[in-house]
């Protein structure tokens, strides 16, 4: 399966790439230092995200992914480092004043609203674009029902184009794994970011599964121009989907470069491998 | 097959957001609503109004004051007794300043104090939760009622240290006190009640309700969806105050007539609670249930021994009651833990597809 895919791979990939990676830097994340404590999750890692591009972002157990994604959408506070978005420098932001910038996110472990269903789950990624107040949603006739009939518009169309009509009304909590994982990137997709990052999105699943999800990045990146950062376990998939790779571990940065490029570097074949000291 | 959905369609996201889909709901709806309006008013008698009806409108709307707290924002709450207080004294004070003013309106502007209170009381929850926030709560409840009984000037130095509820009018009619009527009374409560209910639904179902199922739910991934705890958390703390607190008026305006500060003890909001958790969290329907459930039913059983022609002492059918009480509770939370508004779900959701097991 992966051998095949590198085969096929590189005919359209590198070409849809290159003209990708020439889009401007969205992101910059500048000299970003991380600790809790005495731990270092975290240390002077520095690499870019392109508009358009999908970058994954890949290491070992406890190389500090995950926290790189906090730190980005300001869940966490690097102690050193400044990050850029869309020109602007921030420090410190709540997590809501990222989500107000466009960066949305899904979770390594489903983090969706377990007591709701899955219409009001994506409608729940609408919420900033929402803004009748009390009174009128009391009233609900009107004004309020308009806008919740435009926005049900657009997440109907989100919730076509990842194919779950059926369970549209179902609550989330009854729905197997795979089905959930959909679910939470059709809420990431319904805010509309200019950011989206995906956790794992494709951990815990079958191949199926897998493929189905792979479509969908590939169709979100191609149809609605998003940027994505990915994290991901799975190196077919990484190397198939990304059109550059950084590479952590230890909470360094150990490569960045193209999945070609990656693939033959030998710190990242030994961060991976292990090697003999 | 009284109740198929097979032929409705729904062909607009209007119609697909309807509360009752179904017409068979509609019509339920509506026989409930005659019921309420016709039937109750025209063949009730004084009892059945002042001792049944009007403190069941009364406590369902208190139990929704807490569901949207507590059901739907997931902040649990032991001060609803207090809030329901401050409702009460606010608009003992404001009747006694403003004698002349339409009590229904000064009952509905005495929620406003109780919100502004609950907004304070809410904001430890923005560092809280679970247990812990309940407890603060629970300091809210205790100062409250301190207050009721310390500070003269909210009973209006009344030697007794109650208030006592003097005749006022609304419309013309006389609304409250001794000389008011039941039917007058068991009306407004049930304007009031049914308003409340239908706004807050309104509510639920658009971003504001969203936004605070989803703190309930999973508040991290809330935060990362751009809601503010802030925002989302206390405006769940002023509307549920506002509600509980238009309850505790009521309470006082329009069925008691007169109020120790001991009637708005911890025990008053155990008791919503109960309802609240027993009729289902997240349910207005629910509130409905529970409210029905712990008011009514002991009533029932009450005069259900001496009807069937038991004769027993008036202590041991109180002890029955309790007892009888006591173990529904534990059935229904066993057969359900989310509450009878689940039970019901699940019924009609069965006679959906009768006689088939699967739909």
């Amino acid at each position: 399966m992966r051998v095949d895919a590198e085969g096929g791979g590189p005919g359209a990939a590198p070409k849809k790439g290159e003209e990708r990676i020439t889009g401007e830097v969205l992101l910059s994340i500048d000299d970003i230092s991380l600790s809790f404590g005495g731990v270092k999750a975290i240390s002077h890692v520095s690499f870019d995200i392109r508009k358009g591009e999908i970058r994954a972002i890949i290491g070992p157990n406890g190389a500090g992914k995950t926290s790189m994604l906090n730190v980005i959408n300001g869940f966490y506070h690097p102690q050193e480092g400044t990050i850029t978005f869309k020109g602007e420098t921030r420090a410190k932001m709540r997590p809501y004043v990222a989500a107000s910038q466009g960066i949305a996110r899904t979770f390594q472990n489903v983090a969706l609203f377990k007591g709701m269903s899955t219409l009001d789950n994506i409608m729940s990624g609408r919420s900033l674009k929402m803004h009748r107040n009390f009174f009128w949603q009391m009233l609900w006739f009107g004004p309020a029902q308009r806008e919740e009939i435009a926005h049900r518009r657009r997440v109907e169309e989100i919730i076509d184009f990842l194919e779950i009509e059926h369970i549209r009304k179902t609550p989330v909590g009854k729905l197997p794994y795979g089905l959930q994982k959909r679910v939470e990137l059709g809420r990431a997709l319904a805010m509309e970011p200019d950011l989206l990052l995906l956790d794992e999105p494709m951990a815990g699943m079958n191949l199926e599964e897998k493929e189905d999800m792979s479509r969908f990045i590939i169709d979100v990146s191609d149809q609605f121009g998003t940027t994505i950062a990915l994290i991901e376990h799975d190196m077919g998939v990484v190397m198939d989907l990304s059109d550059r790779v950084v590479v952590l571990d230890y909470g360094s940065k150990i490569a960045d470069g193209t999945p070609d490029e990656v693939r033959g570097n030998q710190k990242v074949i030994d961060a991976y491998l292990g090697v003999a000291h | 097959m009284l109740y198929r959905e097979a032929g409705q369609f729904k062909t607009s996201y209007a119609a697909d957001q309807a509360v009752f889909p179904l017409r068979e709901d509609r019509i339920g709806l509506a026989a409930t609503l005659f019921a309420a309006f016709v039937l109750v008013p025209v063949f009730a008698d004084d009892f059945f109004l002042s001792s049944i009806m009007i403190p069941f409108l009364i406590f369902a709307c208190a139990a929704i004051g807490l569901n949207i707290l507590t059901g739907y924002a997931g902040q649990l709450s032991l001060g609803t007794g207090a809030f329901m207080g401050v409702g009460a004294y606010a608009a003992y004070k404001l009747t006694s300043i403003f004698p002349e003013t339409n009590i229904v309106l000064l009952v509905l502007v005495s929620g406003f104090f109780s919100a502004a209170i609950g907004i304070v009381f809410g904001l430890p929850s923005l560092r809280i939760k679970g247990l812990y926030l309940a407890v603060t709560t629970l300091a809210a409840q205790f100062f409250l009622e301190w207050c009721f009984i310390r500070i003269p000037w909210l009973y209006n130095y009344n030697s007794s240290g109650a208030i006592e509820v003097p005749q006022r009018e609304a419309f013309g009619i006389i609304a409250s006190g001794p000389a008011a009527s039941a039917l007058t009374r068991y009306f407004i409560v049930l304007a009031i009640t049914l308003a409340v209910t239908v706004l807050m639904k309104n509510v639920i179902r658009g971003h504001i309700g969203r936004s605070w199922m989803m703190i309930r739910d999973m508040d991290i991934a809330a935060e990362l969806i751009g809601i503010r705890p802030l925002y989302a958390k206390l405006s769940a703390f002023a509307v549920s105050s506002y509600i509980c607190g238009l309850a505790g008026a009521m309470m006082v305006f329009f069925w008691l007539g007169a109020a120790e500060p001991s009637a708005f003890s911890i025990s008053l909001s155990f008791q919503i609670l109960f309802m609240a958790i027993l009729g289902g969290l997240g349910s207005l329907m629910g509130s409905y249930f529970g409210a029905a459930f712990i008011w009514i039913l002991p009533v029932v059983i009450r005069f259900a021994f001496p009807a069937l022609g038991i004769d027993i002492g008036a202590e041991t059918v109180q002890h029955l009651t309790f007892m009888i009480i006591g173990a529904l509770i534990i059935f229904f939370l066993i057969a359900e833990p989310h509450g009878l508004a689940r039970l019901w779900a699940i019924g009609k959701e069965k006679l959906r597809v009768w006689p088939f097991p699967y739909g």
